[in-house]
């Protein structure tokens, strides 16, 4: 039997925390209630009391929790980021993830005994850019950007000794994954800034009486018929009128399933294979982290007689972000 | 168990639609202020205050309008402007709560409709799915 690689959930709240660790997550990561993390969402994630709870739990079931600190440290404002890393440090979780090289320094030099996580957000997408961040900053795990052929991936981590992480289900994002300003052009708000790519205050979802329409700060983003599934509200997945056509242009709501090809993420190598949706709910992650686990389990078992169940593919299916999904980069013939 | 496929067939409708919102509204302030005084719901009410919501049952064809103060939930008239409107049928409402589905995948599948201020039903979601049922005596009826 391979050794398998870890199931890393996500956890926007305790709830989802404890849902993550009982249907099988290995790790599961979470974020501060503030724009030190990519999904700053009003009313999520956690403070000192329920972060020390959730590890808690965690910890007396043997699993670990990572802490995302990953969006960027505006200049000269950069103690709120400090702060955070000197909180994951205090809470002893097993691992901060990080993207801002600044931080990764201060969290090196401070906390020497720290794990660090490169974050998808840190855009790393070569085995040169990976093991430079292990030789300057002790970095032990790298989460790939999910722009990577599968080959490619093989090829990052033949060449590193800095453990892999990938994607394996979730929310898609644009094909520049960690550099995305697109959302700041309407909103002057971004991921890597704020922490959120659509902030709630500028969203509003309006009847129009043949269906809905989804609006960033006043700007048209999507018209939705009236059966038609939605997505989330960011430009990247918006539809707009080029030549006379109006489309999806930079890409379509969908997520990212990895199902079909766990036996040769396992072949690859992988250390962890990570599940988007912080934002998401207790339910999500329950069925989400399930369906993963079983799959993962069976990968490990035997690759050759490895085949998809139907169950795990409708559970995914039905949570997916406009209900479809694809497996992105990883399977990309043209190459 | 989970919630059966049923949408509530129009006689139902036609019916619960002659009874006045009032006891059903009253049911589910009552029952938010009690989760809140047992601090189960660990509401923020600085960020609820003054705001008005609507919960619409779609195949009920009934309306549930409330409001909060600083204090707690009171119920509202159904001429008020929600600042939130959430529109749903029974069946979906019931398997939100009881967690068995995630509102971001209704929301995706259009059973589940936000209207008026994004921030407030994100507050709204988020505070629900922050609730611990595990240290009620609801807990047997939660989802796993």
């Amino acid at each position: 039997m391979q050794r398998l690689p870890e199931l890393i959930c996500p956890a926007g709240s305790l709830p989802a925390l404890k849902a993550a660790i009982d249907n099988g997550a290995d790790a599961v990561y979470l974020g501060l209630k503030n724009d030190t993390n990519a999904r700053n969402f009003a009313g999520l994630n956690f403070d000192h009391r329920s972060a020390s709870e959730g590890i808690r739990y965690a910890r007396d079931r043997q699993r670990k929790v990572l802490m995302a600190i990953n969006t960027y440290a505006r200049g000269g404002d950069s103690l709120r980021w400090r702060t955070a890393i000197d909180e994951a440090a205090a809470l002893g979780v097993d691992a901060v993830i990080l993207a801002d090289l600044g931080l990764l320094a201060y969290a090196h030099e401070r906390y020497p005994a720290l794990r660090l996580h490169l974050s998808v957000q840190g855009s790393a997408t070569n085995y040169e850019a990976i093991n430079l961040a292990q030789s300057l900053f002790g970095v032990q795990r790298a989460v790939l950007p999910r722009v990577l052929t599968l080959d490619q991936v093989r090829h990052v981590i033949a060449n590193t000794s800095v453990e892999i992480e990938v994607f394996g289900f979730g929310s898609l994002c644009v094909m520049v994954e960690g550099r995305c300003l697109l959302s700041s052009y309407a909103t002057g708000e971004s991921p890597n800034s704020h922490g959120v790519c659509s902030p709630a205050r500028f969203v509003r979802w309006e009847d129009n009486g043949q269906g809905m329409d989804a609006r960033l700060n006043h700007i048209l983003i999507d018209r939705y018929g009236a059966s038609e599934t939605a997505g989330y509200p960011t430009l990247c997945k918006g539809r707009f009128e080029v030549e006379g056509h109006t489309d999806y242009v930079l890409e379509q709501p969908s997520s990212l399933n990895v199902l079909a090809m766990l036996p040769q993420l396992l072949d690859a190598g992988v250390a962890a294979i990570k599940v988007e949706g912080r934002q998401r709910s207790p339910a999500y992650v329950a069925q989400v982290t399930r369906a993963l686990r079983e799959a993962l389990d069976q990968a490990g078992q035997s690759a050759q007689r490895f085949s998809v169940k139907p169950a795990w593919q409708q559970a995914l299916a039905k949570v997916s972000e406009g209900q479809q999904v694809t497996l992105g980069a990883y399977d990309r013939p043209w190459k | 168990m989970p919630v059966p496929e049923f949408t509530l067939p129009p006689f139902g409708r036609r019916w619960l639609q002659r009874l006045p919102a009032t006891p059903p509204a009253w049911l589910l302030v009552h029952s938010l202020n009690q989760l809140q005084k047992r601090q189960v719901l660990a509401a923020d009410m600085s960020l609820l205050s003054g705001k008005t919501f609507a919960v619409e049952i779609c195949d009920a064809g009934l309306t549930l309008t409330f409001r909060a103060d600083d204090e707690r939930f009171h119920t509202g008239s159904s001429g008020d402007a929600p600042d939130l409107r959430l529109a749903a049928n029974l069946a979906d409402f019931l398997r939100l709560m009881l967690r068995e589905e995630d509102p971001d995948t209704l929301f995706f599948s259009r059973r589940l409709r936000i209207e008026g201020d994004t921030e407030l039903g994100l507050i709204v979601k988020n505070l629900l799915d922050s609730v611990d049922w595990d240290s009620t005596p609801l807990r047997r009826f939660m989802q796993h």
